[in-house]
């Protein structure tokens, strides 16, 4: 082969190299262009919208003016009652799975089963939060049925990130621990928890992120129409977020008078999630910064 | 001390492992409930529970399907003979059509001699189908009960209509959802997968540090952004586009819900391909280059091959999200029960359905029942994606 052969073959190479990750950097920045739409879009119209008065204030004149908040006190008792049902329970399962369970076909059926819920369809939840704690338990359309529903939904994810928490502890320490005299549960509760905490809490946020959002599973459980007072109960029906967002920009009484409004729902439902976003990010970085020293 | 210390620490065992069964005993109550009710269909009618159908006592016909039913409602079905009976042509009877047969002295001032009326007009009419409360049954009443057939699998699957609240026979034909949630959801994997691959691809091979950890959690945030959010976007960014740009009627459409579900699909491929894509040993790549593969050649012939498991367990990850995905869908395809024909016309998916109609279904009967045979079939297709996601992923490690 001459050289200048060679050299060809080379030039050609290098060509398709680089029309090929050209592409691909373009398509990368189509997709990070649709997200930061989305958000500048809700962002430019959804901030004329947010005032003090929007956050603080029932909704008044059918949903067309007025405020939000009986649906963001109803959001956030769905998020508080979701987490103490689901964030004990995801963590003490993460433990067992983590530090109990031995590896086998008992360990590999709860793992299947655990990736079978969190697959299950949020519509799904909802037909069975309606079925087992609205009817059979009579818990009625109220915050406790939809609070259950939802830390269903949320249980996998904070299994999850608790496993993985644990999984990154060294096992240094629990062999020190254990070369201490320390039994299992002592190791736990004063080594690997400890060390694990701050990553068990970032799976806690982020699943707080996904709750607030979710529609499909609060519908037949927990969600008014309309329902200016705020709940005095955990048997009583709230307004929510999303529901409140869904209602306002599909079945309104007015759905062009209520667009202001959705905007502002949807900048604020925004908010939640970058916020949990953030915060969980923070407080990964802190103890890897933390760990390194 | 020792031995308290010891029992508690069996305690607490206790406690965790059966914090441990929470997940495996919540999916089996959800099979339990679900199928409890939805299964339930298949014992029932599809007609009202105080409904009566009846026939001159020399009619022949005995048993009609609910779809016959419909057909002779809709005057498809006008003479007996097409179902087996004698040379008659068929007379319809219903409640609300006593007014015009009988004068009020006929039928008395409190309707207390109507079912002596419908009695009578039955035994002179001999192509007579009544539809009628049993409220009005007389006690020596001479015509012949219609048997219904109850709902079964076979129509309930393959049925092509879905008008579960339609008088007097209730159609429950959920193919036409099948099929929607099926163009959708391939819809929308069509739209994601090159996207999501290449991102993926520039995310593991190609772009610095720097710039993949500004990427990274721009990609969370897409899969963080609430499923109503994405809807609303949908429904005043993209239905108005598709509209235009395709000069259609309207712009709910299948191609809006695959788009927008498309947009939600990307964070899951992404993010499986993109660790999938990570794991190729550096030995491999390493190796093609000494060979004089330019990094192109090495993504194309080398990592791309090895991680192809993992992507395919993303794209199965993302089809099982795109079936179960409610709300978005919901508000952007415009949700007409109808078999598609193309992603230009509306159409309706089992989760938006069961989540526009629940709400009205009333507790228990048929129209409620039949959303929980929905919410079955909805769980049994995604259970299945969830298992050979599992065992795709499963056979990457070895």
């Amino acid at each position: 082969m001459t050289t200048d052969k060679a050299h060809k073959i080379l030039k050609r190479k290098k060509l398709s190299q680089s029309i090929a990750f050209s592409i691909f950097a373009l398509i990368t920045a189509v997709v990070v262009l649709i997200l930061l739409g989305i958000l500048y879009f809700i962002f430019v119209r959804g901030f004329p919208a947010l005032s003090w008065k929007f956050l603080t204030t029932m909704p008044t004149d059918g949903m067309t003016d007025g405020g939000i908040y009986p649906a963001i006190i109803g959001t956030f008792c769905l998020i508080g009652g979701s987490m103490l049902f689901a964030f004990p329970i995801g963590v003490l399962s993460g433990i067992y799975l983590n530090e109990y369970l031995l590896d086998g076909k008992l360990k590999n059926f709860i793992n299947m089963m655990t990736n079978n819920l969190a697959g299950v369809p949020s519509i799904v939840f909802g037909l069975f939060g309606m079925a087992l704690f609205v009817n059979k338990l009579k818990f009625g359309d109220s915050i406790l049925a939809g609070s259950l529903t939802l830390g269903l939904l949320a249980l996998p994810v904070i299994i999850r990130t608790t496993e993985e928490a644990l999984k990154s502890v060294d096992d240094a320490f629990r062999i020190a621990s254990y070369a201490l005299g320390a039994s299992k549960l002592q190791t736990i509760r004063k080594v690997v928890l400890p060390i694990a905490f701050p990553n068990i809490l970032t799976g806690l946020i982020l699943s707080i992120g996904r709750v607030s959002g979710e529609t499909a599973p609060i519908l037949f459980t927990v969600a008014a129409y309309f329902l200016p007072k705020l709940p005095h109960s955990i048997y009583d029906q709230v307004m929510a977020l999303p529901y409140h967002l869904y209602v306002i920009c599909t079945s309104g009484t007015n759905i062009e008078a209520s667009r202001k409004m959705a905007y502002g729902t949807a900048l604020v439902l925004i908010l939640i999630v970058l916020i949990s976003n953030i915060l969980a990010g923070i407080i990964r970085n802190y103890y890897h910064k933390k760990n390194k020293i | 001390m020792r031995r308290t210390r010891k029992i508690i620490e069996k305690i607490v065992e206790g406690i965790f492992a059966l914090s441990g069964a929470i997940t495996s005993i919540t999916v089996l109550l959800i099979i339990v409930f679900l199928f409890q009710e939805g299964l339930s269909i298949f014992n029932q009618k599809p007609v009202e529970e105080n409904s009566i159908l009846a026939v001159h006592p020399n009619n022949p016909v005995s048993k009609l399907s609910g779809l016959q039913i419909k057909d002779i409602f809709d005057q498809k079905i006008t003479n007996w003979k097409e179902l087996g009976g004698n040379n008659d042509t068929i007379k319809l009877f219903r409640l609300d059509e006593a007014g015009s047969l009988f004068n009020e002295e006929q039928m008395g001032s409190n309707f207390e001699r109507l079912p002596h009326c419908i009695d009578s007009y039955l035994v002179k009419t001999p192509g007579i189908l009544l539809f009628f409360n049993n409220r009005y049954i007389s006690k020596d009443f001479r015509g012949k009960k219609i048997e219904i057939e109850n709902v079964n699998p076979y129509s309930f699957l393959l049925g092509k209509q879905w008008f579960p609240t339609a008088q007097p026979v209730a159609q429950l034909g959920v193919l036409p959802l099948i099929l929607g949630t099926i163009w959708v959801t391939l819809g929308a994997i069509l739209f994601a997968l090159p996207f999501g691959l290449a991102t993926a691809i520039f995310m593991a091979e190609i772009a610095n540090h720097r710039i993949r950890n500004i990427l990274k959690p721009v990609v969370e945030l897409l899969a963080g952004i609430p499923s109503v959010v994405y809807g609303f976007f949908g429904l005043i960014i993209i239905v108005p586009a598709v509209q235009k740009v395709f000069n259609l009627p309207v712009g709910e459409s299948g191609l809006a819900g695959s788009i927008v579900l498309g947009i939600m699909a990307l964070p899951t491929i992404i993010t499986i391909s993109e660790d999938a894509l990570r794991t190729t040993p550096r030995a491999l790549k390493e190796a093609s280059l000494a060979l004089g593969a330019t990094h192109w050649q090495t993504i194309r012939r080398v990592v791309l091959p090895f991680a192809s498991s993992g992507i395919t367990a993303g794209i199965i990850l993302g089809i099982g999200r795109a079936i179960g995905e409610t709300m978005a869908v919901l508000m952007v395809t415009g949700n007409a029960a109808v078999i598609p024909h193309s992603y230009f016309e509306p159409l309706r998916t089992i989760p938006a359905t069961i989540a526009a109609e629940l709400g009205e279904a009333a507790y228990g009967g048929l129209h409620f029942k039949a959303l929980f045979a929905l919410g079955c079939i909805l769980f049994i297709m995604t259970f299945i994606v969830n298992l050979v996601f599992q065992f795709i992923a499963k056979k990457k490690k070895y």
